[in-house]
């Protein structure tokens, strides 16, 4: 029976191990490898920093990494704030069928690529787009406006395109408080205000972190949003990795890359779950 | 601000109205895309120029629908087939994992399972690269040591299937150890009591229980799959799946041809999201 359990424990064991060690584990190790190479001939390489180097001392590599972890930040925050009444109405406004109609709906977007939802927005934000001509017909304008390729773009399809992942953690945290918490907290004096700041708010703080965890995330390692809406030269990090991959062919400086955009999103991960005291299993899993 | 406390009307009207116009936000830029999949003219954007079935069934030029244009329809066999390899493996190594994680008890599990998180917070186009880098460095190798050409491990399907299924294996895992937990060990006990033999109990009690998870998890992973954009941009060789298919295609601009697919593409997987949740709601 022993040798048995074992048996199926190493049994179980094998594919999680080769998942984990072949596809994450050595090619991430490799990856960093590849970045400390520097190419002195053809087919010949030193291990130096010298890519490193590279990324720091050339203003647009490191103004490009700093805009894009600013405006993931932006982006996470306004996300935030738009999808917290939503959810705090869902979780404890709505009621029955209406409340699950309307979790429903949140969801129903996000089942359809992402390139359908940003090429929604190409439709109605480009020069011939609908909002230009809404805006004309009003007379607001009198020539077409373009309002694709700037950061607000970027902006509006980042929130958009991140939103159910807010949407969804925040409901579930919201449902598990009880109505009846919130009545005490009337009850003792205090106002929509207070009850909010003690009570609702530190309640939904797993949820918070894990939707804001998740929005960073998907922001900061975004490639299609800012190309699409922001055009080429939008100065989005992730376009500078893929450059140098399949462009110009510089995986050395390439892979660096991709370990800075790595660290960044761990460090502000690890960042998010220290200050507020949580931890990744309890915010993923 | 609970239905039971009592709250000016206007605060209430104003709340709601906010709401409403979430959902209009929501729904503004699919609607779109749907509606102009019917225009007859050259440009998504009006003009309106009157209804049109022509890009889904036209056959002659200038306009080409859906069903008469092979490269679209290449690409959505691809993505058929990379979103089922990817499925199938993922849910077979999540049902695999959640044993694992449910059922034994051994030293280092609480660091595993956050080790097999971490894909979940790796940026989508690391995980490509890193993947690209390695198999690479495997594919070299090979061919100095033996001149073997290993056409696997160069940019194509097989990596874009490895690299989805790096990270989807991990929210197949987690939708699958959900269940398994719900799972009451004594109805398994109770078929060993009767005689059955330990794989037979999991396979008669234990799998038919997970059922819903597993076709929960598979449909999951077909979506994730279908719809994953950023770690296939780094692996992918030449036939490209219908996500970078049509991104190439929105680089040239746009007709409505691409609003016919993105709405081919909306029926398909809300009709896929909607089994699920008959299918769930079920049992």
């Amino acid at each position: 029976m022993k040798a048995e359990a074992k048996l199926g424990f190493v049994l179980l064991l094998t594919p999680l191990l080769l998942w984990l060690v072949l596809l994450i584990f050595i090619p991430h190790i490799d990856m960093f490898l590849v970045s400390l190479r520097e190419r002195v001939g053809v087919g010949k390489y030193e291990t130096s920093l010298a890519n490193y180097l590279t990324f720091f001392r050339e203003p647009l590599y490191l103004w490009t990494f700093l805009r894009t972890a600013v405006m993931s930040t932006v982006a996470t925050a306004i996300t935030l704030l738009i999808a917290f009444p939503v959810s705090y109405y869902i979780a404890k406004i709505a009621k029955g069928r209406m409340q699950s109609a309307l979790f429903l709906l949140c969801l129903i977007p996000f089942y359809v690529s992402e390139l359908v939802r940003t090429f929604g927005w190409m439709i109605l934000l480009r020069e011939t787009g609908l909002v230009s001509n809404l805006l004309q017909w009003s007379g607001l304008v009198d020539q077409p406006v373009e309002m694709l390729y700037n950061d607000a773009a970027i902006m509006v399809g980042l929130v958009y395109t991140s939103m159910l992942f807010m949407v969804v953690p925040l409901v579930t945290t919201l449902e598990s408080l009880d109505d009846s918490v919130i009545e005490a907290g009337y009850d003792l004096g205090g106002n929509a205000f207070s009850v909010m700041r003690e009570i609702v708010i530190p309640h939904a703080a797993p949820g918070i972190v894990s939707g804001c965890i998740v929005v960073f995330m998907l922001s900061l390692g975004n490639y299609l949003t800012p190309t699409m809406l922001g055009g080429k030269d939008s100065l989005w990090f992730t376009q500078l990795i893929y450059s140098q991959f399949i462009v110009r062919f510089n995986w050395e400086l390439g892979a660096a890359f991709g370990f800075m955009l790595l660290f960044l999103s761990s460090v502000i991960v690890w960042g998010m779950l220290r200050l507020t005291g949580q931890t990744l299993e309890k915010t993923m899993g | 601000m609970i239905p039971t406390i009592p709250q000016p009307r206007a605060a209430r009207i104003a709340y709601g109205a906010y709401v409403a116009l979430f959902f209009v936000y929501l729904a503004l830029p699919l609607t779109v895309v749907g509606v102009f999949a019917f225009n007859n003219g050259q440009f998504p954007s009006l003009p309106w120029e009157g209804f049109t079935w022509n890009w889904f069934f036209g056959d002659e030029r200038p306009m080409i629908g859906v069903f008469h244009e092979r490269s679209i329809l290449r690409a959505m066999g691809t993505s058929v087939f990379v979103a089922f390899c990817v499925a199938l493996l993922s849910v077979a190594v999540g049902l695999s994992n959640a044993f694992l994680f449910n059922r034994y008890q051994f030293r280092g599990k609480s660091l595993l399972y956050v080790v097999m998180l971490l894909p979940l917070v790796i940026p989508g186009i690391v995980l490509g690269i890193s993947i690209l880098v390695f198999s690479s460095t495997v594919a070299n190798a090979a061919w100095d040591a033996a001149k073997v050409d290993i056409q696997a491990l160069r940019p194509g399907l097989p990596l874009v299937i490895l690299g989805q299924f790096s990270f989807i294996a991990t929210i197949a895992t987690l939708v699958i150890s959900a269940r398994l937990q719900k799972f009451d060990r004594s109805l398994e006990e109770a078929a060993l009591n009767l005689g059955a033999g330990k794989l037979t109990a999991v396979r008669t009690i234990t799998i038919p229980f997970l059922a819903p998870a597993l076709i929960g998890a598979m449909v999951v992973a077909f979506l994730m799959s279908f719809e994953n954009f950023n770690t296939t941009l780094m692996l992918v060789g030449s036939d490209a799946p219908l996500t970078i298919a049509m991104f190439d295609r929105l680089k040239e601009g746009s007709t409505p041809l691409l609003n016919a697919v993105s709405l081919l593409l909306m029926l398909g997987s809300s009709l896929l999201a909607l089994v699920m949740i008959l299918f769930q709601r079920r049992r």
